[in-house]
């Protein structure tokens, strides 16, 4: 896809809370809500915002592993819970490991594109604290490839793989710069999640998160060599929704350019799943998948004003700055300790908090991601607001999925 | 020392009690450590885990089979290494699963002592009783006569026991701390008939399970029990003269929070005692007594088990009403030897008389809980007990003398050669009792 052949605007996002280990009323011997009540709050939350919700023609459930974090399959079906009027209509369940919502997302944008529908939900859930962490690692390992790495992977699959990123950019760039950089990534999450009620660590109140951090040293006896669990993305319970529509399905739905934002540019790139990376220190996937979504919009980074990208470890939000050409290889970190991606920076990105921070539903969190984007164009980000720059009114978002293997990006503006 | 092959069949008596359950456990790991070795392969490794109490056992398995998960979970690192030429086990919940099995199929739980023929390795946890001991080791002299015996008692002299049992020389004490699997202290104590390779063969699986090993020598009530039962009677004494003025409640109040407070340890003299049990400190006094030259016994603890207050545990881990009742861990009322009734705990009342009496804590000041993993913390215990040094209040005269006593106990241990060295007391006190220091120190001079 080179050009979007017509409009398509994004509306009336919103999303659950990020729920799990940091928020006070988590009891994991507790009994939890489950996948329906998060299907049904998030597309409640949003079609609750039109006047007519039988206008929605049509749902898209990202998620990654319910049918192992909850024995549950074929999740389309359950968009029918979101309201009566949607029996009958057609869902389907869209999976891509991390990136779930992301493909949500774009499937929801291509079958608009298709003249197929004019007002689609766009679902991404998961609930992932049915299991402990150890168990939780085999499942997410899914999103590596089974037969060729997870014999002589780690324990915990994906948090070692991106050690071992953070191990080669340590080894070539330094080690002293990278473990700050990796700080202040996971100071900026907290930082930002406190201005996020719905944000699993809204409640940290760490007076100094970046000495808690370098404090923490890694250690691979009973964790990974290169990171510590504060540079994981944290394991949630939580689901996001957002429609997508034409502009015949905007008006249907009884909403205003005004209050929705527009897609200007999407890109979707995976790699071989069976093949590992081939620089650690490079996201080269992430970086393709931004170039398509950047030349689709005619613009280059230096017109994005804000962003969500998909922090999964602090240390790829670091590698993210640098395939996003923010900064040249091995500059990342030196960019993110200068404070140039915080809430108050030029570049500021993850104003909720992002994975880190706000949480990491797995299957919701690329939904999440555009949904706090299109509350920041839209003004409507409550606490979490910050000023977008007039010359700078896009907005660009990276959903990705394992390591750096299927990647969607967009980027978005306000529609008027 | 053939200590691998010593391994493969090893025998606990008393598994089923508070102490033989943990040491099965950590035993099982080791031996399941050792079967996963690829030159161990089709190797049969067999526990013998044998104890009177059929139904202790079941709850034994139950036990060994839940520590099992747990530590499998916690160190699934290194149990995929392990695992590494285990082509069929990919993932950490089927290594886990392979793992906890393979531990379950090791113990076999069994009432009969004869299960142990051809043991090499035995640890015996029963009770401490010297006849039933001197009993069940001249039998098991005959069904295992290759094997080395790992005695758990706390205060019957080794030697007594080879003696009685004629062991000819292959038994050791060793002495783990409770809960074993927790515990990092075990203290060695070799008889003088105790033979080397004994002692190698201890010192080596002491390593394997990741244990602090302190010799002691044998003498009843090793270090651990030697300082315990002198300190906890220090106190019991200090509390007898207090309550002539205070009465009871409060001088067991002033006297718990000063070892707890002032000295900074990890809980005060009396709730430790009523932890380890009421009951239990009676018997190892009188078990010392019986081969020490000196009256351990003491007139409140004999009053209190006259009383039938006797402390210890519920099944549940919760504590029964000793010195004090307790709620979720807490004290909520403390006892009136006098009266026999508890009185509950009253800031506005007598409670905060008794503190008043004792007068303020040393400030800044920053408990046990504070100061067991801080990076300055000896600096910071310098500059406590200088504070406590200037204290002209009942608080810092207790503690004054409270430390010196402590210290003396300290230094009798090693004088009478309990100890080989002040490390050796001030080791047993911070790795098996969690002390912050040793009680052989400069502080307060
Ligand atoms: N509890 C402690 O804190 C502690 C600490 C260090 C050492 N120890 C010592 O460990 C030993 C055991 O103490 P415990 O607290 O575990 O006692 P316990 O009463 O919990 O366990 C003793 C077990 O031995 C079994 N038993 C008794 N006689 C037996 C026999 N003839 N054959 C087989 N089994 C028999 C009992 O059924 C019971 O299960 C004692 O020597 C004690 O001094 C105890």
């Amino acid at each position: 896809m080179k050009s979007l052949r017509k409009p398509v605007y994004l509306v009336c996002g919103d999303y659950t809370m990020s729920f799990g280990t940091g928020r006070k009323e988590f009891n994991p011997k507790k009994s939890r809500p489950g996948l329906e009540h998060y299907i049904a709050e998030a597309g409640q939350a949003v079609v609750g915002q039109l006047p007519d919700p039988t206008v929605v023609d049509e749902g898209y459930v990202g998620n990654f592993m319910a049918a192992r974090f909850n024995h549950q399959g074929h999740l389309g079906a359950m968009f029918a819970l979101v309201h009566p009027s949607f029996e009958y209509k057609p869902s389907t369940r869209v999976e891509g490991a991390c990136c779930s919502g992301g493909l949500s997302v774009a499937s929801a944008v291509k079958s608009v594109l298709a003249d197929a529908s004019d007002v689609v939900l766009a679902l991404g859930v998961e609930v992932q604290n049915t299991v402990k962490a150890i168990y939780g690692a085999d499942i997410l390992a899914g999103a590596g490839h089974y037969a060729g790495e997870r014999k002589n992977g780690h324990a915990y699959f994906f948090p070692a793989k991106f050690s071992d990123r953070a191990g080669a950019y340590k080894e070539r760039f330094g080690e002293k710069g990278t473990w700050e950089g990796m700080g202040r990534w996971y100071e900026q999450a907290i930082v930002n999640a406190r201005t996020n009620e719905k944000a699993q660590e809204f409640q940290n109140a760490d007076p100094d998160p970046f000495a808690t951090h370098q404090a923490m040293k890694p250690n691979g006896k009973s964790f990974c060599d290169h990171i510590n669990v504060l540079d994981c993305s944290k394991v949630s319970d939580g689901a996001a929704g957002i429609l997508v529509a034409s502009a015949v399905g905007l008006a249907r739905a009884g909403k205003t350019p005004s209050e929705a934002v527009q897609l200007v540019g999407i890109g979707h790139a995976v790699a071989d799943l069976t093949t590992a990376p081939q620089d650690l220190t490079k996201l080269t996937t992430s970086q393709r998948a931004v170039e398509q979504a950047l030349a689709m919009a005619g613009l280059t980074i230096k017109d994005i004003g804000v962003f969500d990208i998909h922090d999964c470890f602090t240390i790829t939000g670091i590698l993210t700055v640098e395939a996003l050409g923010l900064a040249p290889h091995g500059e990342g970190a030196a960019y993110v300790a200068a404070g140039k991606t915080r809430r108050d920076g030029p570049t500021p990105m993850n104003t909720t908090g992002g994975l880190v921070g706000w949480g990491h539903p797995t299957g919701a969190s690329g939904v999440r991601q555009i949904v706090d984007v299109y509350k920041q164009l839209t003004g409507k980000a409550g606490s979490s607001q910050i000023q977008i720059p007039a010359d700078r009114p896009y907005g660009l978002t990276i959903s990705m999925g394992g390591n750096d293997r299927t990647v969607v990006a967009c980027v978005l503006r306000r529609a008027a | 020392m053939d200590l691998d092959s010593r391994m493969s069949l090893v025998s606990v008596v008393g598994a089923a009690g508070k102490m033989g359950s943990g040491i099965t456990f950590l035993l099982a790991q080791e031996m399941a450590r050792l079967s996963l070795l690829p030159e161990n392969k089709g190797k049969l490794y067999r526990l013998i885990a044998v104890d009177l109490d059929p139904n202790a056992l079941r709850g034994l398995q139950e036990y060994v089979h839940v520590q099992a998960v747990k530590a499998a979970e916690k160190s699934a690192v290194g149990l995929r290494a392990l695992y590494a030429n285990r082509p069929d086990l990919v993932e950490n919940s089927e290594i886990i699963e392979d793992y906890t099995r393979r531990i379950d199929a090791m113990v076999w739980p069994t009432t009969d002592l004869a299960a142990v023929a051809g043991s090499r390795l035995v640890f015996e946890a029963i009770v401490e009783k010297i006849e039933i001991k001197t009993s069940v080791y001249r039998q098991l002299k005959e069904l295992c006569p290759d094997a080395y015996f790992f005695t758990n008692t706390s205060s019957v002299p080794i030697g007594v026991l080879d003696r009685e049992a004629g062991l000819g020389g292959r038994v050791l004490g060793v002495h783990f701390y409770n809960p074993p699997p927790v515990q990092k202290l075990v203290e060695i104590i070799r008889a003088d008939s105790t033979t080397d390779d004994v002692v190698a063969v201890a010192t080596e699986i002491g390593k394997r399970l990741r244990k602090t090993l302190i010799p002691s020598h044998d003498v009843a009530g090793f270090i651990g029990n030697g300082h315990f039962i002198r300190d906890g009677n220090h106190g019991l004494a200090e509390a007898a003269r207090l309550a002539k003025e205070h009465g009871w409640p409060k001088a067991f109040h002033i006297v718990n929070r000063v070892s707890q407070d002032w000295l900074l340890r990890p809980m005060g003299i009396f709730q430790l005692i009523d932890y380890v049990g009421i009951d239990v400190f009676k018997f190892i006094q009188t078990v010392m007594g019986k081969y020490l030259p000196e009256t351990l016994s003491d007139p409140v603890i004999d009053r209190m088990i006259e009383k039938k207050v006797l402390g210890g545990q519920n099944p549940d881990g919760s504590q029964k009403p000793g010195f004090f009742t307790y709620e979720k861990g807490r004290i909520v009322s403390v006892y009136d030897l006098d009266k026999g009734v508890y009185l509950p705990l009253d800031p506005a009342g007598w409670t905060g008389e008794a503190d008043a009496a004792l007068g303020p804590l040393p400030e800044p000041f920053r408990p046990w809980k504070g100061l067991v993993g801080a990076p300055d913390r000896s600096a910071a215990l310098v500059a406590h007990f200088e504070r406590v040094a200037a204290q002209r209040s009942l608080g810092g005269e207790l503690a004054r003398t409270y430390l010196g006593r402590s210290r003396e106990i300290g230094r009798k241990l090693v004088a009478d050669g309990v100890a080989f060295d002040a490390d050796g007391v001030n080791g047993v006190l911070t790795s098996g009792f969690f002390h912050l220091y040793g009680p052989i120190n400069d502080y307060c001079k």
